[in-house]
């Protein structure tokens, strides 16, 4: 594994921040020997010739005659507010109660 | 001899046979199936929501339908399905402390075609969370034990639904896979685990995990039985735009069509000694290709699919990219597990997300998370993307002189519970099955033999796309020519 692989603490908590992952140092210690690891493993990819090669973006390729799965633009009815609202953690009336974006 | 309800491994076509002769009731057969699972599932773990009452109700429901001659292939059949499924009114878990007290209030596709069909479902199963492994030990709730040895693991991610059909506890079920979650705990546990072409099921309802390469399909002790499963739940669906609307061919018209004018590929890089693969697997695989010339099937020897070691970090740029996105959604406001006590609401997201979810969960989130930021998302996802294009190009040139291709599924047969810490090497698990999901094309595992330990080893069938009914056609004949199939577990 080369060292341009290897993350550091800070690299490690930025990636937890970014997805919104509390975590211990030990966690942080944890995780940046795996992921590093997993990381350098996938480098070997950069070796490979892809110029003048398409990206293949999505499974819909599989399909390459093209199907149009594309569908009407029809309003249709939607779940009713109890359905929606059935596995809410904290509710009030019909509407989901969250915690003050700014304090 | 007549089939019977005490037969727990009766065939999907024997107990159709018997329900509509009478010869017993659904009821019957349903109270069969939750007495199998009341007396083995203390050792083998395979479910985390045995739906009795439901399963009895449904039961009842298919009786009537019986009686009055509306009944298909699965009417009063008992099934289970794989917790990444929504089922109404049933929790839906995935695996995960995130979704444990989750109910949906609707069904996934595939569920409403099994219930319309008259299948009822006997329970969910056990599974790796989010279905991110390979051997069900990162399920949130406890580990599956694999029918023919219950200190070994059953494979991954649908671990529950293949241990489940090993067992006996159901005849047919449900998996999901999108690197090998299918195919790999089909082969450890000795039974017939498919994947269809990407786009042949409607995902509608399926937990996402990675979108460009999940797919839903059957588990079953017979190729016909995988073939009657995938019948009954693929098609076009307009709540999936992934799902294509290509009309469903007949999957079960070439079962017994043998083999002859078909060439089958085993390239070289699945047969290499040096790979690591067990001597036990590679033996049977070969001795598999000797069965299938015998059959009457040209084998090429000399194809290649060099890219294909590629696959696997492919792989793990692209399903951690995807499932980061995917699992955003987790944030304790909608539904879920919730913290509330936190400091802001900042804090109540990361102490939900920190407690919901477990290691491999977050592992792939934060790796995806990090092959998508600035600065590397050119060197790995959309490198990852071109070497996808290239390894679906391989497959697509054996495929212009090769109507099959056949691999071991798996590197080595069932190992312990406990027994492998490493993430990487658990992910070698899928090195054999991973290349089709890149490539979007069909899949399957049967059982061919038994190796180390005298655990079962699976053979892969893969074909190009669209093309289930030729990949029926090899693996029914292969089963047709040996009888490692109509092996049975001791329990």
């Amino acid at each position: 594994m080369s060292d341009s692989s290897d993350l550091s603490a800070a690299d490690v908590r930025h990636i937890a921040t970014l997805v919104r992952i509390g975590m211990t140092d030990q966690d942080v210690e944890k995780f940046r020997v795996e992921l590093s690891s997993i990381i350098g493993h996938c480098n070997s990819l950069a070796a490979i010739d892809t110029e003048d090669v398409e990206p293949t973006m999505n499974g819909a390729f599989a399909d390459r005659s093209g199907d149009d799965v594309m569908a009407d633009d029809v309003a249709e009815a939607c779940f009713p507010v109890e359905d929606v609202l059935a596995n809410a953690p904290v509710r009030e009336d019909d509407y989901l109660r969250v915690r003050g974006v700014l304090d | 001899m007549a089939a019977t309800v005490e037969d727990p491994f009766i065939g999907l076509a024997e107990a159709a046979a018997g329900l509509r002769d009478r010869t017993f009731s659904s009821q019957q057969l349903t109270q069969a199936a939750l007495d199998r699972i009341a007396a083995t599932d203390e050792s083998i773990h395979a479910f985390i929501t045995v739906t009795d009452e439901k399963a009895l109700a449904a039961a009842a429901e298919a009786d009537s339908r019986l009686q009055s001659g509306d009944a298909g292939p699965l009417t009063g059949v008992p099934v289970a399905v794989k917790d990444v499924l929504s089922t109404a009114g049933v929790r839906t878990t995935c695996g995960s402390r995130m979704l444990e007290n989750y109910v949906p209030r609707y069904d996934a596709t595939v569920v409403e075609r099994l219930r319309e069909a008259g299948a009822v479902v006997v329970g969910k199963t056990n599974m790796d969370e989010f279905a991110m492994g390979s051997s069900t030990e990162h399920s949130a709730f406890f580990t599956t034990g694999n029918p023919w040895d219950p200190t070994r693991v059953p494979g991954g991610s649908s671990g529950g639904s293949a241990a489940a059909v090993a067992a006996g506890q159901a005849i047919v079920s449900l998996g999901s896979d999108t690197g090998g979650s299918i195919r790999q705990p089909g082969a450890f546990c000795g039974i017939v685990g498919m994947k269809p072409t990407y786009g042949r099921v409607s995902r509608y309802g399926l937990v996402a995990f990675a979108s460009s390469l999940d797919q839903i399909g059957p588990f079953a002790r017979s190729v016909a039985d995988a073939a009657t499963l995938l019948q009954a739940v693929a098609g076009p669906d307009a709540r999936d735009s992934t799902c294509s609307d290509r009309e469903l061919p007949d999957f079960s018209a070439d079962l017994d069509k043998g083999l002859d004018g078909l060439t089958i590929a085993a390239p070289r890089e699945f047969f290499d000694p040096d790979s690591g693969i067990q001597p036990e697997v590679l033996a049977a695989a070969e001795e598999a290709l000797g069965v299938l010339a015998a059959q009457g099937a040209t084998i090429d020897r000399d194809t290649t699919l060099p890219t294909a070691e590629h696959a696997l970090p492919v792989y793990y740029i692209l399903a951690p990219s995807e499932a980061s996105a995917n699992l955003a959604r987790y944030d304790g406001v909608k539904y879920g597990f919730s913290f509330t006590d936190g400091e802001s609401m900042w804090d109540n997201y990361e102490k939900t997300r920190q407690h919901g979810f477990g290691d491999e969960v977050k592992r792939r989130i934060m790796l995806g998370a990090y092959a998508l930021s600035a600065g590397y998302y050119d060197a790995y996802y959309l490198q990852a993307q071109k070497v996808r294009t290239l390894i679906s190009n391989e497959f697509d040139s054996i495929f212009s002189k090769a109507q099959l291709i056949v691999t071991p599924t798996t590197p080595t047969v069932a190992f312990e519970q406990g027994t492998v810490s490493d993430p990487y090497e658990m992910y070698l698990n899928d090195v054999f099955t991973i290349p089709a999901n890149i490539a979007g094309l069909p899949a399957l595992s049967m059982p061919a033999g038994f190796g180390e330990a005298e655990m079962p080893v699976g053979l892969q069938f893969i074909a190009k796309s669209w093309d289930e009914a030729t990949l029926f056609r090899g693996a029914s004949a292969y089963e047709q020519a040996t009888d490692w199939h109509t092996r049975r577990p001791a329990l």
